[in-house]
């Protein structure tokens, strides 16, 4: 028997490689499809790439262009508002309707099926259905409250900057918010009962088990909840597609959009990539926050809760 | 007004009578189809078959004429064509990957500029634009400036779409006019006194890439303003494009409220339940109209009383019109060269394209002369106005090149973004320009 071949055979056999083995695959998946792409797009974004043509290294010129551009830091600062915006109130909504569907009441199956709606149909479709409830000359609010008499002229809901951008922020909340939800529903089922029994026999009132017993508990599920949340707010596409274009002028623009305007449809992809590489410090400070802030508790490691 | 009620006897002898014409029609076609592939100076390849990728219809009717007419292609030549459709958004960015990774569909059929973004991945057509050319009375000139890169065509320009005033007669009249002005001054005045004395019109001001882009483009242009000059310099910042905004600005005043969120098809619903007078769109909302008359009053109301206009004219002295072109390109690398080229031809042949022509009732305005004679043009009085838009546009990029910088500002609304955000006051006059000068100069570097 040869060493190498001895080689092989402890490769084969021993068990610390066989885990190295049966992560191979997983290893193998992360990097053709998440680091490549990533790396390719974080490459492009140094280079003057067109579609057609490879492009040749600029250095930082991407990104001294789109910093200086009105266009951009229109979108960076769209992009933060309606991640912040959206997500606080997808997180305090979403809390709040755990908790009522985590009580006991008729129909909780159906119910809970329901609030599922709003993920489950299509974005672009729910993204339609706001269309027409935006709509400046045929919006159903604009006609009831018309109907009413509280007003008189229709509601320019997506044709003014700020009104647009309230819009686009509402109906992502609508479309975000049975994710957090049933998330945290499925968290609080874990609670242990024996903990509000506890409570119970000592007086506490149902603020002081929620502030006491269920938040800290849930923190954890919490913290997973809203990076998620954040991150797929934060990389929104298709809702502001649909419902503005970017438009009017640019004011409801994401980082996410612009994007993909400048890199495929403008087919300028290194601009494209550094408006999307520019996108990635945020994120991974949104990771680090979650990370650090919300999950780093001492009894969450096991050593006992101070 | 009376309506002649339609009977059932009606409908079964003009349904025979369809039928009758449709089957001899098929049966010229067919025989014309074989002569043609037998005698056609393009002999598909052996075993070749086409794919080919298309925008979404607007106009059902057109897609069914083009439908047929591939059918006749297959059944001349034997050569199998797939068609595949994708949203007019989706068709550049596709195209541009395919050119990029050399595989996908062999005929794309796309928007303005775009087999100038990558003129050397289309395959040369020159013999194709040369072929038709002769034969039809020659290419109107915004053809030539699509179809051209170079000495030689990379694509063949099917059509164009003809984006016009659609105005409410009624509507006009009681604003005190009898038509669309022929000068901006006066257009100015139809639009006060509509929004005043009857029913407010209004332009998409949101990013609608083909109703938005098609009348900024032309307030700009008709003020003698230009993005960039003949030699693609950056000359957007100009008194003629300051005066082109202060005219824009003042004529939002006069829209109804939220054309900012217009996209292309907001215009079509507002203007279909009377809602507005004016707009800019296509043939397409006559269509709608059209379609529903027969079990609509409201429809049938808008379809007696619409009409359309070609655009009015401004300091610049003649029209500044920007109409949607659709070339169609295949791609170098494609297996059947020959048996693109002679669908290309073959789709412009006047037996196939009369009849796709009068199936897109004015939807689709042909790019060669010859075609003027289509009786499309004079069957109805109200689209013969289409029929010059092809001659009357100015290309995408207006005084420059046609080529990948101008789409790439049209994509970015360069021009859209600054009349939006000095129309809704998100910007100065000058402060809008700036932004524009600074991107276009990225763009045009």
């Amino acid at each position: 028997m040869t060493g190498e071949h001895g080689g092989w055979q402890r490769l084969r056999t021993n068990r610390d490689w066989l885990g190295f083995w049966f992560m191979l695959p997983a290893a193998a998946f992360l990097l053709a499809f998440l680091v490549y792409p990533l790396g390719l797009g974080i490459w492009l974004s140094f280079t003057d790439a067109r579609i057609g043509t490879p492009g040749n290294f600029i250095g930082l010129e991407n990104y001294e262009w789109i910093v200086g551009d009105a266009k951009f830091q229109t979108a960076v600062f769209f992009t933060l508002l309606y991640t912040l915006v959206a997500s606080a109130f997808k997180f305090a909504i979403g809390l709040y309707l755990a908790l009522l569907l985590n009580q006991a009441m008729p129909f909780k199956a159906i119910i809970r099926a329901v609030v599922l709606i709003p993920f489950i149909v299509p974005t672009v479709l729910s993204a339609i259905a706001f269309w027409w409830i935006f709509d400046p000359q045929f919006s159903v609010i604009t006609w009831s409250l018309k109907k009413l008499g509280w007003i008189e002229t229709n509601i320019n809901f997506l044709g003014d900057a700020w009104n647009a951008r309230w819009s686009v922020i509402f109906a992502n909340v609508w479309r975000g918010v049975p994710f957090i939800a049933i998330s945290l529903l499925a968290g609080l089922q874990t609670l242990p009962p024996s903990l509000y029994e506890a409570a119970t026999l000592d007086g506490a009132t149902r603020w002081q088990m929620f502030r006491y017993i269920t938040y800290p508990l849930l923190t954890p599920i919490i913290a997973v909840v809203m990076t998620f949340s954040v991150l797929f707010t934060f990389t929104d596409f298709q809702l502001i597609k649909v419902l503005t274009n970017g438009g009017p002028a640019g004011s409801t623009e994401l980082m996410a959009t612009m994007s993909y305007n400048t890199a495929i449809l403008g087919s300028r992809i290194g601009e494209g990539s550094a408006v999307s590489t520019a996108m990635v410090p945020f994120l991974l400070a949104a990771i680090l926050f979650s990370w650090f802030g919300l999950q780093r508790r001492k009894w969450q490691q096991g050593e006992g809760n101070d | 007004m009376t309506e002649r009620r339609i009977t059932r006897r009606d409908t079964l002898k003009a349904g025979a009578a369809l039928a009758g014409a449709g089957a001899l029609e098929a049966a010229h076609l067919a025989t014309f189809a074989r002569a043609w592939a037998q005698s056609a100076p393009w002999k598909p390849e052996k075993g070749a078959k086409l794919q080919l990728l298309r925008w979404k219809r607007f106009v059902q009717s057109e897609e069914d004429g083009f439908v047929a007419l591939v059918a006749a292609f297959t059944k001349a030549t034997g050569v199998p064509v797939t068609v595949l459709n994708e949203s007019l958004d989706d068709v550049q960015p596709k195209a541009s990957v395919a050119a990029n990774t050399g595989q996908g569909p062999d005929i794309f059929w796309g928007l303005y500029s775009l087999p100038h973004l990558f003129p050397a991945k289309c395959l040369d057509v020159t013999d194709v634009a040369d072929y038709l050319g002769k034969k039809y009375g020659g290419w109107v000139d915004s053809a030539v400036t699509y179809g051209k890169s170079g000495k030689g065509w990379i694509a063949i320009p099917v059509g164009y779409n003809g984006n016009v005033i659609n105005y409410r007669r009624s509507m006009v009249e009681k604003a005190g006019f009898k038509e669309i002005p022929k000068d901006t001054a006066a257009f100015m005045e139809l639009m006060k006194a509509l929004k005043a004395k009857s029913v407010a019109g209004g332009f998409a001001l949101g990013r609608a890439s083909g109703d938005g882009n098609a009348w900024v483009h032309w307030c700009l242009w008709a003020f003698g303003g230009n993005l960039v000059d003949a030699k693609d310099k950056v000359v957007i910042n100009s008194p003629e494009t300051v005066k082109a905004l202060e005219y824009a600005k003042e004529l939002s005043t006069h829209f109804v409220s939220g054309t900012a969120s217009w996209n292309d098809a907001f215009n079509n619903k507002a203007f279909l339940e009377s809602q507005i007078s004016v707009t800019n769109n296509g043939v397409s909302i006559y269509a709608a109209a059209k379609a529903n008359a027969a079990k609509d009053a409201k429809a049938k109301e808008v379809m007696d009383d619409m009409d359309h206009s070609l655009w009015p004219v401004g300091p610049a002295g003649k029209p500044t019109e920007f109409h949607v072109a659709y070339p169609m390109l295949a791609m170098r690398y494609t297996k059947s060269p020959q048996a693109a080229k002679a669908f290309l031809a073959f789709t412009l042949e006047a037996e196939n394209y009369n009849k796709w022509l009068e199936a897109a009732v004015a939807y689709i305005t042909h790019p060669l002369n010859a075609y003027d004679a289509n009786p499309v043009w004079t069957s109805d009085k109200k689209l013969t106005v289409v029929r010059d838009v092809a001659k009357r546009t100015l290309t995408a990029g207006g005084l420059g090149s046609v080529g990948e910088k101008a789409a790439s500002a049209l994509a970015d609304f360069v021009i859209l973004d600054m009349f939006a955000s000095v129309c809704t006051d998100r910007a100065t006059v000058k402060d809008a320009i700036s932004v524009a000068e600074r991107q276009a100069r990225r763009i045009y570097r």
